[in-house]
């Protein structure tokens, strides 16, 4: 938003320093603030331009910094995403997935992030979760009961949906990053998701790193125990986990209880180490491109300030000129 | 965009079809994927459809005919991966039942854990952690996945710590009023009497 105020600036300069020919006449009274020079002689104000030159450099080095910023602390986040990669896998093999079940109840949870200026990842996170709630509740899954309801972990993500979903949000939760995140402060927050909504399908939405450039969306869906005991008896994709032994004295619905919540603490856990990569290497792209632009409008404004002087200096000598070889006739 | 997505769904059923070794999971994922690809073309075709864990991982190997020679673990952690894909003869998990081995070509089990100590047996190389508590599964295949909260070499727990916490706890427990405080005290009791005996046994 900063950066588009910027280069609409940038683009009015340009337009008020049209060709040099018609610069001349057009340019003394359009220009604002003549300078009063100590003899009285008028000269062309570079106040404007000069004062544009050191906020666009403000500006460049503020992204610089930001951006090494997100660099650093991308660098520590990624360690730990990578680490917590194979958190997932064991639930996937053993559960299967199930994207397109069909359940009454589902709850959508989307993570995004807390501060802005990170590109677009957010906004991607976003029409992913309106596009799934459309779908899970119009056709494929139509039905009286079916609804889908949201709960969302971030600000930026709250921002956006309230606009027009206000009330299918049923909780959301921000300043997730403000400790470092780890896998206590995920179970409790997992926990208290679990408590206070009701569910029969988990949809958890995030952006997935790849890579400093690449940021895919991706969406995990856990069952609710009683779902999953029914998809497994009807011999739906969730695999086999009826020729799976239950060791111990509890029965399946109570393991399955459990399993889902530990799989559901797991799972946010990654999800969120992945969207805090994301939205680092996110910010670190944006405000590359912010200081490379800033960089550029500087070039420009630097070239329109040396033509505006040099004009100037012109204007005074031709009219000292001028008024010498009047004197002399 | 679209074109692309169903190129590389046709390409991936294809090859599953080709390789002799495919499980019977893959054609099947494909045509997964593709429902809910399908639904959502329907409803956001403008937008890609979101990835799925299934096409971020991995197949697993096909539960083989013989029963394999050695047991393949995965042990995560939440911030690490401490053993990967490793193969090892067996494995004795914390089962809350107590201390359940695993050799290759047990059946396929799902075991909640309790605080305890986990062992791998690789050859005559015995390695040792306490675990706190997690799940273990047990594949068909010969795949053991364990996934805990905690895990520690056992030759870093400081025993005066334990015995310290040990007393603390049961303190508390006597002192415990409401049931969350006794909950509370009665997991630390717990942990510190494995952790005690983890020392010891």
């Amino acid at each position: 938003m900063a950066m588009a105020a910027l280069r609409r600036e940038g683009r009015r300069i340009l337009l008020s320093t049209p060709s040099p020919a018609a610069a001349m006449a057009a340019r003394s009274p359009a220009v604002s603030q003549p300078e009063i020079a100590p003899h009285g002689a008028r000269s062309i104000s570079t106040q404007v331009v000069r004062n544009r030159m050191k906020s666009v450099k403000n500006i460049q080095k503020i992204t610089k910094a930001m951006k090494m910023v997100a660099a650093s602390k991308l660098r520590a986040v990624q360690i730990r995403t990578e680490n917590s990669r194979g958190l997932w896998q064991p639930f996937t093999a053993l559960l299967g997935d199930a994207p397109s079940v069909d359940v009454n109840k589902n709850v959508i949870v989307a993570i995004t992030s807390d501060k802005g200026l990170c590109g677009g990842i957010n906004s991607t996170s976003v029409k992913v979760s309106k596009a799934l709630h459309k779908l899970t509740s119009a056709f494929m899954y139509s039905g009286p009961e079916k609804e889908s309801k949201y709960v969302i972990l971030g600000e930026k993500g709250k921002v956006q949906l309230i606009r027009d979903s206000r009330k299918s949000i049923e909780m959301t939760v921000s300043e997730l990053q403000k400790n470092p995140i780890n896998y206590t402060q995920t179970a409790v927050l997992a926990d208290d998701i679990l408590k206070n909504v009701e569910f029969d399908a988990l949809r958890l939405v995030f952006n997935k790193f790849h890579s400093v450039i690449s940021f895919k969306p991706t969406m995990t869906t856990i069952l609710s125990p009683e779902v999953m005991e029914k998809e497994t008896e009807s011999g739906g994709k969730v695999g086999d986990l009826d020729s799976y032994e239950i060791e111990g004295g509890e029965t399946k619905s109570e393991i399955l209880q459990n399993l889902t919540e530990f799989q559901f603490s797991c799972v946010l856990y990654n999800a969120a180490l992945e969207n805090a990569c994301s939205e680092l290497g996110a910010r670190m792209s944006a405000m590359d491109s912010s200081s490379r632009n800033a960089g550029d409008m500087l070039d420009r404004l630097t070239l329109t300030y040396n033509r505006t002087r040099q004009a100037s200096i012109t204007t005074e000598l031709i009219e000292i000129i001028s008024g010498a070889s009047a004197l002399e006739g | 965009m679209l074109r692309h997505a169903a190129h590389r769904l046709a390409s991936r059923a294809a090859v599953a079809g080709r390789r002799a070794l495919s499980t019977a999971g893959v054609p099947a994922q494909a045509a997964e994927d593709s429902a809910f690809v399908e639904a959502w073309k329907k409803v956001a075709p403008n937008i890609e459809a979101p990835k799925t864990p299934m096409t971020l991982m991995q197949p697993r190997p096909p539960t083989p005919a013989a029963i394999p020679t050695k047991l393949t673990i995965n042990f995560v952690l939440p911030y690490k991966s401490e053993i990967a894909n490793k193969e090892v003869d067996m494995v004795i998990v914390p089962a809350t039942t107590g201390q359940m081995g695993v050799l290759p070509g047990h059946v396929s089990t799902i075991a909640e854990l309790k605080p305890g100590v986990l062992s791998v047996h690789e050859g005559n190389d015995v390695t040792k952690y306490f675990v706190s508590s997690g799940f273990a599964f047990v594949h068909a295949n010969s795949i053991a996945d364990i996934v805990a909260v905690e895990a520690v070499p056992l030759d870093q727990i400081d025993p005066s710590l334990v015995q310290k916490g040990l007393t603390e706890f049961t303190a508390k427990l006597g002192s415990a009023s409401t049931d969350l405080e006794k909950a509370e005290a009665q997991i630390g009791v717990d942990v510190h009497s494995a952790l005690n005996a983890a020392l010891t046994g």
